[in-house]
């Protein structure tokens, strides 16, 4: 094939384009610390999930340890079932419990594992039984109104028989 | 009923079909050539330097200006709810979702697009085209194809330069101008965007973005009436249309990439 002066900078248009592809890939999305990390499956059942989402950031002592994979609706249970997916390099002990927590006040919704004592370690495929569901405003709120109320049934009794 | 006829009404029809029709058999001997196109690089190769080198300066002083507005608009809405740290992932996934793409291929329409509908309608005015059909050269597979494959390669290329250039325009008007931390800029940004879900489907829509502009282009030029005035419309044509079904083709896309 012919060779022509604009080879060069075909070629340079060519690279740079590529170039911002890769950065767009690599700084803006993080490509590499995403694929390069082996993770394990571990699956969790909460009465309430909240707003969590999938790829919600699973943390412990506030460093992120994983994320959560998927959330389904086990109907066997009527709870739901989630799917966390932590880095391998990280281990904890069997009995670790899961709380569903909440950053800053309007923030996200994440999970954090507190440790157990136990000395064997999850493995993949393991459940974790010891789950604390989302704090939901609307139950704090209903909560709060029926111990009121019954506060003040009891004190009107209490006058009642005096 | 004497101003109505059926009959023009008939043949408004026919004729809008007759259009369609030769559109589509265009883009599709566009596509067979592909391999054509190819195996003569030379041609396909002097087309992306016209069509993408020249553009680039456009492409990425834009990128720059549209990159640096977002970051000062996000950082105004986002600093009323202390989460002025976000606007790094606010102006990357505005800008690689759809920003980028769009602005680029509205760009592209109007600086290599209108070129080609001109190029070509001068061409046919000029009857260089019929002249080509009778030494036996196709127009289609000489002129026509290189062009489209050049475009469809210099689109995404200019949508990802747009976008990267706009992402460093958002930190320069964010980190040193704002002063919002270095870290939590890119990390904001990290957790937000996804490589397949953004920075893939955004390619995909400029790849798309980039056929319609093309094509549309072409078409105009190649069926422009063989006179200035002819040319001169259709050059307005490509712009308005190139225009209009990239937005029409962003709001689908959209709908069908992130909508979930």
């Amino acid at each position: 094939m012919e060779r022509s002066r604009n080879d060069v900078w075909v070629g340079l248009f060519v690279l740079v384009g590529l170039a911002a592809v890769l950065f767009l890939a690599l700084k803006s999305a993080n490509l590499l610390s995403l694929n390069l990390q082996s993770d394990y499956r571990v699956t969790a059942k909460f009465d309430n999930i909240g707003g969590l989402k999938p790829k919600a950031a699973v943390k412990s002592a506030g460093v992120v340890v994983g994320r959560v994979e998927t959330i389904m609706f086990d109907d066997k249970a009527f709870q739901a079932r989630v799917t966390l997916a932590l880095e391998s390099r990280y281990a904890f002990p069997k009995d670790s419990s899961l709380k569903i927590l909440t950053s800053g006040l309007l923030g996200e919704q994440y999970i954090g594992i507190e440790a157990g004592a136990d000395e064997k370690l999850l493995a993949a495929g393991d459940q974790v039984t010891a789950t604390q569901s989302a704090v939901v405003l609307e139950n704090l709120i209903g909560q709060f109104l029926f111990s009121k109320a019954a506060e003040g049934n009891g004190a009107q009794e209490a006058g009642g028989k005096k | 009923m004497s101003w109505y006829k059926p009959a023009d009404t008939g043949y408004a029809t026919r004729r809008l079909l007759a259009g369609w029709g030769h559109g589509a058999r265009l883009l599709l001997r566009l596509f067979v050539l592909f391999g054509a196109s190819f195996r003569r690089f030379g041609l396909v190769r002097d087309q992306i330097f016209f069509l993408g080198n020249y553009s680039l300066a456009i492409i990425s002083v834009s990128g720059l200006f549209v990159g640096f507005v977002l970051g000062l608009q996000g950082y105004n809405t986002l600093q009323r709810y202390g989460s002025a740290e976000a606007v790094g992932l606010l102006v990357t996934l505005s800008l690689v979702r759809e920003l980028g793409p769009v602005l680029t291929a509205l760009l592209f329409a109007g600086r290599a697009g209108a070129s080609l509908t001109a190029e070509i309608g001068l061409m046919r005015s000029g009857e260089q085209l019929s002249a080509m059909e009778m030494m036996a050269v196709d127009p289609v597979r000489r002129i026509l194809a290189p062009r489209f494959w050049a475009g469809v390669i210099a689109m995404p290329l200019l949508a990802a330069v747009f976008s990267a250039v706009g992402v460093v325009g958002g930190y320069v008007v964010a980190v040193p101008m704002i002063g919002i931390d270095s870290g939590a800029f890119w990390s904001q940004m990290q957790g937000g965007v996804d490589v397949w879900n953004d920075v893939g489907n955004g390619v995909i829509k400029s790849v798309v973005f980039g056929i319609a502009v093309t094509f549309i282009a072409l078409l105009q030029g190649y069926e422009a009436q063989p006179t200035p005035e002819g040319v001169s419309q259709a050059t307005t044509r490509t712009v308005v249309m190139a225009s209009l079904s990239v937005l029409g083709l962003d709001v689908i896309l959209t709908l069908l990439m992130f909508s979930l």
